[in-house]
């Protein structure tokens, strides 16, 4: 049990960070402290969060993805040419990006495997590659007035208040305990993990490494974009400048959640505080009206290097205590 | 048929096993038989091809000719995985199992229990303390496995392997990292298996763990089967012979006449210098124009002690004196100020540098001797190239050809010529004719004879014993870890040597792990 709760410091440590800084807004802003507000956090970042999932499949096993704030911005341009202009019926439209973009990451997965390249070059390539093809595609922002998307808008749960669980916070959700019960529960999860703890020994464990690193970039890519749909329903429009740097928010957003970017630890609930976090910090910053918005950048700069720090602490604090017992037999 | 249902068939049987890497014949028709219940130890020096011959078996590497039996049934497989499903496991030296999962997701990693595709987390882990059960470790299953020692790490990747339906296991040097009481544990573990019939091959060099837990022993020599025996049949001496002896008879090579009565300066003495769990306290005294060479097996603590001179692994009780001054060394820096060159015996990681050609290998250990600040110009560098080429017979005698196109004979020479360079006091050689044609075996020697006359100190690491008597004027025989004896003048013989190092260890101190 001790063990256990030595595995979710990070976590933990995420969790507290969240808590102590709603509770410090609260403070300082008395209406901070409502329903409304943290409905709102889940809607506004929605998107962050389910890339984030993606990424800490992908961070767990040892890798990165770069590519995943141009799939949004793909994904959007993709959706309202199609709609708008092809007259492509939405929900469609939704299931063939989903498919190119599944095509997209499994590429990028089998040239990392089977040309054995870093994943940091091939999904850099990758990063370029999507965004020049939304350039391609359209350099203009695009509204989409389809009736699903003023549909899907309208719709969402309402609390007192005028709380609104909205849809695209429902999809997000939904992502989190999905992504958390493929991770921790399933075979696939534990060969992500493997993955991370050491690549050759997996495959000498007879895990298929090819297929498993290929399944984890076309999550990644999937759910990059599903969280292009998600920003597209937010925002009623596609542009190919959306979500630039979301990749960077996202790895910074896993990171703070206590995953290890050198891979094999991490959980899919440390990534969705860590979004959170960022989104706290934003709407603290809306709530004051003075400060400019780039202090948001500041203070998840500050975050991050406090956690790495952290990070470091935890890990070498835990190699010493193992380290002592076989002191014994030098 | 009749005649073959009489004997139980071997569980494994391989018959002819060749295997060459680019014109290196690596396996020489190689046989070799395991029955069910049997701990078989696959020996043999560096290079005898037992890795070879294991990667072989389990389909890593792609033999050339033989064919492999188990249970009488011809299997080829044609990797790792193939041949853990035929029923052949191997457990390496270093555990290749994810050190960040727990030790239940280790044992069962791939097959782990599910139910509507979500793994059974407590039937996973009653299987694991179930299985680990079998071996006599009671531990908490769902800790993550580097949080254990290296021996539970080794038990569990047995476990994992013979829960996976082995028939053989396949063990590469797991003892090399563990200390007495753990291999205590992990012996009472094979002998558990072997009751349950499975095949053991034990890979180790260390002589007392054969004696201790194998029935049977095969000896490989130069790719070659050099034999196998019961080991009740096979003693110490024999045995030692067979690793490192051609035949014995033959092998009372003469040694030149000594040169005695030359009291020659001393250039470096060591006392008591040792390192705890390296290398036991030893004294070495090294002479100008004299040669100390270093016999033993693999692992006994030859390059350890060569590496404890040179300063790359630094000693942690003792004295060193060079010139009759007081020093410390610390590092191979200070070892080269000192006057000290060191051949090392990986040539090609750690010697030369394969893309630089032959003039700028050879003034590297100059240039790093003076210091970056003043560089060696290039005409001194061309005759130093020029100097060495000539002296040492480098071929072809081409000072801009890189390295890594010369033949092995004659890189070991540009890398005696780069130590040359810096005109030692004291040269240390490890296995300096390994992996070198024989016709360049007698160059080297004749080098090292001739550096030897111009009053230079040597000490050299040589399996080759043979050849190691016709040089040294004094020879260290070295077993577990220890400087076991000093052999001097008509001591220096092949049977001495080899009767030295198959010596059963009571009478020796014990290396520091079993202490």
């Amino acid at each position: 049990m001790i063990r256990f709760l030595s595995r979710l410091t990070p976590v933990l440590a995420t969790a507290a960070v969240f808590l102590a800084g709603f509770v410090v807004c609260s403070l300082i802003y008395p209406n901070f402290a409502s329903l409304r507000v943290v409905m709102n956090l889940l809607t506004d970042n929605a998107f962050l969060v389910i890339v984030a999932v993606g990424m800490t499949f992908v961070i767990i096993s040892g890798g990165i993805d770069l590519s995943v704030g141009s799939v949004i911005g793909f994904t959007t341009v993709f959706l309202a040419l199609a709609i708008e202009r092809w007259g492509v019926p939405p929900l469609w439209a939704f299931v063939l990006i989903l498919v190119i973009c599944a095509a997209f990451g499994a590429c990028m997965g089998a040239i990392i495997q089977y040309f054995e390249l870093p994943a940091f070059i091939v999904t850099l390539a990758g990063m370029f590659l999507a965004r020049g093809v939304s350039f391609l595609l359209s350099t203009e922002s695009l509204p989409i007035t389809a009736d699903l998307y003023a549909h899907l808008s309208d719709h969402a749960l309402r609390f007192e208040g005028g709380a609104r669980l909205t849809v695209p916070a429902l999809v997000m959700l939904a992502v989190v305990i999905g992504g958390m019960v493929l991770l921790h529960l399933t075979r696939f999860g534990a060969n992500v993990y493997a993955l991370g703890g050491s690549r050759t020994a997996t495959g000498l464990m007879g895990i298929n490494v090819a297929r498993t690193t290929v399944l984890i970039y076309i999550l990644s890519s999937v759910l990059a974009g599903l969280a292009g749909i998600v920003f597209s329903l937010y925002t009623s429009s596609g542009y190919s400048l959306s979500a630039v740097g979301v990749e960077l928010d996202a790895i910074a957003a896993v990171v703070i959640g206590g995953t290890l970017l050198s891979g094999g630890y991490g959980f899919i609930f440390g990534s969705f505080l860590g979004v959170m976090i960022q989104g706290l910090i934003q709407t603290y910053i809306s709530f004051d009206g003075m400060l400019s918005s780039w202090w948001a950048k500041i203070a998840t700069g500050l975050l991050l290097f406090a956690f790495i720090a952290f990070q470091q602490l935890t890990l070498h604090l835990a190699r010493r205590s193992r380290r002592a017992p076989a002191g014994v037999h030098p | 048929m009749h005649a073959t249902e009489t004997l139980p068939p071997p569980l494994l049987a391989l018959t002819g096993f060749s295997k060459s890497f680019a014109g290196f014949v690596a396996l020489d028709h190689v046989d070799f038989t395991l029955h069910a219940g049997e701990i078989h130890a696959l020996l043999g020096e560096n290079g005898a091809g037992k890795s070879t011959l294991i990667k072989a078996m389990t389909g890593v590497v792609h033999r050339d000719a033989g064919t492999l039996r188990l249970d009488g049934v011809a299997i080829a497989p044609r990797s790792a995985e193939e041949a853990v499903r035929a029923g052949i496991a191997t457990v390496y030296q270093e555990v290749n199992l994810a050190p960040n999962l727990s030790v239940a997701q280790n044992l069962f990693l791939g097959r782990q229990p599910t139910r509507f595709g979500l793994v059974r987390e407590g039937e996973m882990r009653r299987r694991a303390r179930a299985l680990l059960g079998e071996f006599g470790l009671s531990i908490d299953v769902s800790a993550p496995l580097e949080s254990y020692s290296v021996a539970i790490q080794h038990i569990v990747a047995i476990a994992r392997a013979v829960d996976q339906s082995a028939r053989v296991l396949i063990l590469d040097e797991p003892t090399a990292s563990l200390d007495a009481h753990e291999v205590e544990v992990l012996f009472a573990v094979m002998r558990q298996l072997t009751s349950r019939g499975i095949g053991i091959v034990f890979v180790t060099h260390f002589l007392d763990q054969v004696y201790a837990v194998c029935d049977r022993i095969t000896v490989l020599r130069n790719g070659r089967l050099a034999g196998s025996a019961p080991v009740d049949e096979l003693p110490r001496l024999d045995l030692v012979r067979l690793m490192l002896g051609r035949e014995l008879s033959e092998a009372t090579s003469r040694r030149p006449p000594v040169v005695e009565g030359e009291a020659r300066a001393d250039v470096a003495t060591f006392r008591g210098v040792g390192k705890a769990g390296t290398i036991a306290p030893f004294d070495l005294a090294l002479r100008a124009g004299h040669v100390v060479g270093l016999a033993g097996l693999l692992g006994s603590g030859r390059t350890e002690t060569v590496r404890l001179v040179f300063g790359a692994e630094r000693a942690d009780c003792g004295a060193a004196e060079v010139a009759g001054r007081a020093v410390s060394i610390g590092s191979p820096r200070e070892a080269m100020a000192l006057g000290f060159g060191y051949c090392p015996e990986e040539r090609k990681t750690e010697g030369i540098v394969a893309e630089l050609t032959v003039r700028e290998n050879i003034a590297l250990a100059l240039q790093a001797r003076r210091g970056a600040l003043s560089p060696l110009s290039r005409r001194e560098q061309d005759a130093l190239a020029a100097k060495f080429i000539g002296l040492l017979d480098i071929r072809p005698p081409d000072p801009e050809r890189p390295v890594g196109l010369l033949s092995g004979g004659n890189q070991q020479k540009v890398l005696l010529a780069r130590w040359l360079a810096t005109a030692p006091r004291l040269l240390i050689l490890d296995e300096p004719t390994r992996g070198i044609d024989v016709g360049a075996h007698a160059e080297i020697i004749g080098l090292i004879r001739n550096l030897c006359r111009e009053g230079m100190a040597l000490l050299v690491v040589s399996s080759e014993l043979e050849e190691l008597v016709t040089y040294a004027d004094e020879v260290v025989v070295l077993r577990d870890r220890a400087h076991v004896a000093r052999l001097t003048g008509a001591q220096i013989e092949v049977s001495t040597i080899l009767a030295t190092i198959a010596e059963a260890p009571s009478s020796v101190p014990l290396s520091a792990d079993a202490a």
